[in-house]
């Protein structure tokens, strides 16, 4: 850890920074599901890049997601989920972010989704699917390209 | 295996101008707060106007500062506060700082996770911020945060500091009330004596109170209350109290003592005297900054000013004083 790597790697960030501002992520996990591995190794990846990530923890209900994002003015919410219930969850997610008014926020999901379940997913307004062999630098990519192609808020 | 996006464009949004802002901030709209908190911490000149507009609104608030070793349990000690002051239908406010990579410039923002339940409170407004290469213990905009929630209306509003070690002391020029929370079994009694973080609190907390070791924390915290207090000239002596989140053991007592410590300084006129310390650092702090920023741009004319140094023209003092256009003031040593 030397001064002169400190310099290039907050250099880089600042150069970043002047495209899409500082990223902010809330990373969540909604409903009846107690494994947060993936999403705390998405949160490092995505701490790895350069964004302010906020980790809410576990047993999250949509509008708790929700509120939490409008407090911390996120560009994204992350969700990770492999219970199996993405569907509605999903569904009340969206619905929870029209109801604040709050559509400029990207809706990103991981864990373990079926691709049958894609179309429903599309329809209430998720933005990404990453599944689980996806590649980390994948991830911050399509984050920063959404927010890029969106424009600063 | 790749990442898939739905078969519609990307949503667009606007960006709304941030004097808009302000009348929404004044009415206590939480997504106009959350977004103009933003725009200070990015530094926007665009928010500036609208800053100083919301500044004039602001010094109704009580701002309690509470800092502590990392897992000294701030942020739970926080979440229980919130609900002990959201009882009495008071709208709380809380600024939690976590540090930034010194790397990456990223950050993980963990202090929501204990405050979960608290923070989804209609009458609590949480905002996780990063430190951004601030030292000290808070953020650059930190304060700037608490002006945007003091001109909506909440009260207390509590800063949560990085957790520190023991000379990290900047919140005590930037909040009202200090508490210093202590954990048990961290260390003896010349831990208590030490110069530095201890030294700081309004009010001594020691956490985890349900645990056997929080007695001889707090005995010695109040063995060194018996030595006198730093703060000459004050009425109010610190008091210690063990708490526990676990229990909700004196919860209602530390939210009292909180209380008490904003009457006693309003009604002991020290109020007056650390809001102009208050407001004495956030000027320096402002001014450091704006000659930090001035001295990244203009690279060129700094860069003679280096030259001359590394030749031995001039002294690193001197340049300084040149930089500032204070050359012809008589030099300290």
């Amino acid at each position: 850890m030397n001064e002169a790597s400190i310099k290039q790697a907050s250099g880089d960030a600042a150069e970043r920074n002047a495209m899409t501002g500082t990223i902010r992520v809330l990373v969540a996990k909604l409903g009846l599901d107690g494994h947060d591995r993936g999403a705390k190794v998405v949160a490092r990846i995505l701490r790895d890049a350069g964004m302010e990530v906020v980790y809410t923890g576990l047993y999250k209900s949509p509008d708790e997601v929700v509120a939490a994002a409008v407090q911390e003015d996120v560009d994204v919410i992350g969700v990770s989920l492999l219970s199996g219930s993405h569907v509605p969850l999903f569904r009340e997610l969206g619905r929870c972010l029209r109801e604040e008014k709050a559509d400029h926020i990207f809706v990103v999901a991981g864990g373990v989704i079926p691709e049958q379940d894609y179309a429903a997913l599309w329809d209430s307004g998720v933005d990404a699917i990453v599944p689980q062999e996806a590649r980390a630098e994948l991830i911050v990519t399509t984050i920063r390209n959404l927010i890029a192609a969106r424009g600063r808020v | 295996m790749t990442v898939f996006t739905p078969p519609r464009p990307v949503r667009r949004a606007a960006y709304r101008p941030s004097i808009e802002l302000v009348p929404e901030i004044l009415a206590g709209n939480v997504a106009a707060i959350a977004r103009m908190i933003t725009r200070a911490e990015a530094g926007y000149p665009e928010a500036a106007p609208a800053l100083a507009e919301i500044y004039r609104h602001t010094g109704k608030a009580h701002v309690v500062g509470i800092t502590g070793v990392p897992g000294a349990g701030k942020s739970t000690l926080v979440s229980c506060l919130i609900r002990a002051f959201a009882s009495e239908e008071r709208k709380v406010g809380v600024v939690a700082v976590d540090p930034s990579s010194p790397f990456s410039g990223g950050a993980i923002l963990g202090d929501r996770v204990r405050m979960s339940e608290a923070a989804s409170s209609s009458h609590a407004f949480v905002r996780s911020m990063a430190t951004r290469g601030h030292l000290g213990g808070l953020a650059r905009s930190t304060l700037q945060a608490v002006d945007v929630l003091d001109a909506a209306g909440y009260s207390p509003i509590i800063i949560e500091t990085v957790g520190v070690g023991q000379d990290e002391v900047e919140v005590v020029t930037a909040a009202h009330s200090i508490v210093v929370l202590s954990a048990p079994g961290l260390g003896d009694d010349i831990q208590a004596i030490k110069a530095g973080i201890l030294e700081i609190a309004d009010i001594h907390a020691v956490s985890k109170s349900d645990k056997p070791e929080a007695a001889a924390t707090v005995s010695a915290l109040r063995g060194m209350m018996t030595l006198g207090s730093e703060r000459t000239g004050s009425k109010w002596t610190p008091p210690v109290l063990p708490v526990s989140a676990v229990s909700g053991e004196r919860i209602g007592e530390l939210k009292d003592a909180i209380s008490r410590h904003w009457s006693h300084l309003r009604e002991s006129g020290e109020l007056a005297e650390r809001q102009r310390g208050i407001c004495r650092t956030r000027i320096l702090g402002a001014a450091k900054h704006l000659f930090q920023r001035k001295f990244d741009e203009r690279a060129d004319e700094i860069g003679e000013h280096i030259q001359a140094v590394v030749n031995r023209d001039m002294d690193p003092s001197g340049a300084a004083y040149l930089l500032l256009g204070w050359a012809n003031e008589v030099r300290a040593t």
